[in-house]
């Protein structure tokens, strides 16, 4: 990945419409400092999530991924979150199976209020992956192949 | 175990039934071959040996407008279960024929054995020894040297679930804590290994898709995700992490729903471990959601619901 700084890794974030994607807005209007690394995707509700969109994601270039939905009991469907919460807590377990540290994926709740609380998510998860280092030098040279 | 008393059972359950699902003779004495039956005198063609190792299950929900027999080994009638937990049979319109199990053999540890030579006849004797005659010579061999790895910790050898019974039920010896023993041990290794491992094992797949072919819970059929153009989630290209990324629709899709029928293993061409994936999810569903696939129709698979207090789940700090 010639064209990134090595510094900087790449980290897809999905956030649901209501809470989380709120919740990283008010970070934003309140001028709270983030790190640049992570590129969010906003989905309808936690429950859009598909857990193979976290497994493309690390396949095909992510160094991390980071999903974010309302509180348990705070969906804006109602329940989407309590659905999404068991296929989540399912890839978390099978990823390191495959190889691939489950700490390069996490997910969290997070609700619009809570500014603060996104910002030291943000930072604490692209920290944690900046300690892991790229995914990615063994999986392109297959890739190639 | 009785073909007699199955070909009676069998010429009963045509009277009432649009077609009867069994095992006939393939090419060759070591292969069967599933049969449809809606004839009487089609009986005669029906076998029951250790040879029998399709799960003829796989079937029933593309038969869902017909009346339909099927004839079942205990592993496979899970994916009966299976199907009525998820409305995808109609229990009432198939009949099932139960047959107690008590091993199958795997047609490729029998191949490796005799070194690939023409099959010429297989007799299987009542000590649970195997004849196989080839130009060869003759090879004895024992079926628990021969039976894929589901047999060795087989805890449902009578169906599940059965209209009728072939014979008397027969109660599993496995220890259940043995089901899972392979994962456990797989996770003992570092994740360098592991993924070295999957690495290895996925860059031999030629992307037949013989395994979902084979699948009974890829019920998807010509709509899966893997062919689609729209959305577009793998392309033709051969590297390895379209190759994974298969592996992981195939594996992440049957999370909670796969009965461990073996299938996919068996219809490899290449040899891959792909069951293992699947033993994980399962290993997983029962420890986070106290759930066993294809054994209780009344269950409801662990990623179609949610409790609201979920009691395994902890939340993940960074």
């Amino acid at each position: 990945m010639s064209e990134i700084a090595p510094k900087e890794l790449r980290i897809v974030g999905f956030l649901c419409n209501w809470c989380s994607y709120g919740g990283a807005d008010t970070a934003g209007v309140s001028r709270f400092r983030q790190p640049t690394d992570l590129r969010i995707i906003r989905v309808p509700c936690s429950g859009r999530v598909d857990p193979l969109f976290i497994v493309k994601a690390l396949l095909n270039g992510a160094d991390g991924v980071l999903v974010s939905g309302c509180h348990p009991r705070d969906c804006h469907y109602t329940d989407g979150n309590f659905y999404a919460r068991r296929r989540l807590e399912m890839l978390k377990q099978l990823l390191p199976y495959l190889g691939i540290d489950e700490k390069r994926f996490h997910y969290t709740w997070i609700s619009a209020s809570e500014g603060q609380r996104w910002q030291k998510t943000v930072t604490d998860f692209t920290n944690q992956i900046h300690k892991l280092g790229p995914l990615h030098s063994t999986t392109e040279a297959h890739s190639g192949s | 175990m009785g073909p007699e008393k199955m070909k009676e059972i069998i010429t009963d359950v045509l009277k009432d039934v649009d077609v009867v699902i069994g095992y006939k003779q393939g090419f060759d004495k070591l292969h069967a071959t599933p049969c449809f039956i809606n004839k009487a005198e089609q009986i005669e063609e029906i076998i029951w040996s250790p040879v029998c190792v399709q799960n003829l299950a796989s079937f029933l929900p593309s038969l869902k407008a017909k009346k339909v027999g099927v004839v079942v080994k205990g592993c496979d009638s899970r994916t009966i279960v299976q199907y009525m937990q998820e409305g995808l049979i109609d229990r009432s319109k198939v009949v099932v024929v139960g047959i107690p199990c008590t091993g199958v053999v795997s047609v490729k540890k029998v191949l490796d054995k005799v070194n690939h030579q023409p099959i010429e006849d297989v007799v299987f004797e009542a000590d649970g020894a195997i004849l196989v005659k080839t130009p060869a010579g003759e090879t004895k061999l024992s079926l628990a040297d021969v039976s894929p790895d589901k047999c060795s910790t087989c805890l449902y050898p009578t169906p599940v679930v059965y209209d009728h019974l072939a014979a008397e039920p027969i109660k599993s010896v496995k220890a259940p804590e043995d089901v899972y023993k392979d994962v456990e041990e797989f996770e003992g290794k570092s994740l360098e290994e592991r993924k070295v491992y999957w690495e290895k094992e996925f860059d031999r797949c030629i992307r037949c898709y013989a395994c979902r072919n084979a699948c009974p819970m890829c019920v998807c059929q010509d709509s899966c995700i893997a062919e689609s153009r729209d959305p577009h989630w793998i392309s033709q290209k051969s590297n390895l992490s379209e190759k994974f990324m298969f592996h992981m629709i195939h594996s992440i899709h049957l999370a909670g729903r796969c009965v461990e029928c073996g299938e996919c293993e068996r219809v490899c061409p290449m040899g891959i471990p792909v069951n293992a994936l699947k033993k994980k999810l399962n290993h997983d569903m029962k420890a986070l959601y106290n759930y066993e696939p294809g054994v209780n129709p009344e269950d409801k698979p662990p990623m179609y619901t949610f409790s609201v207090e979920e009691k395994k789940i902890e939340e993940h700090k960074l």
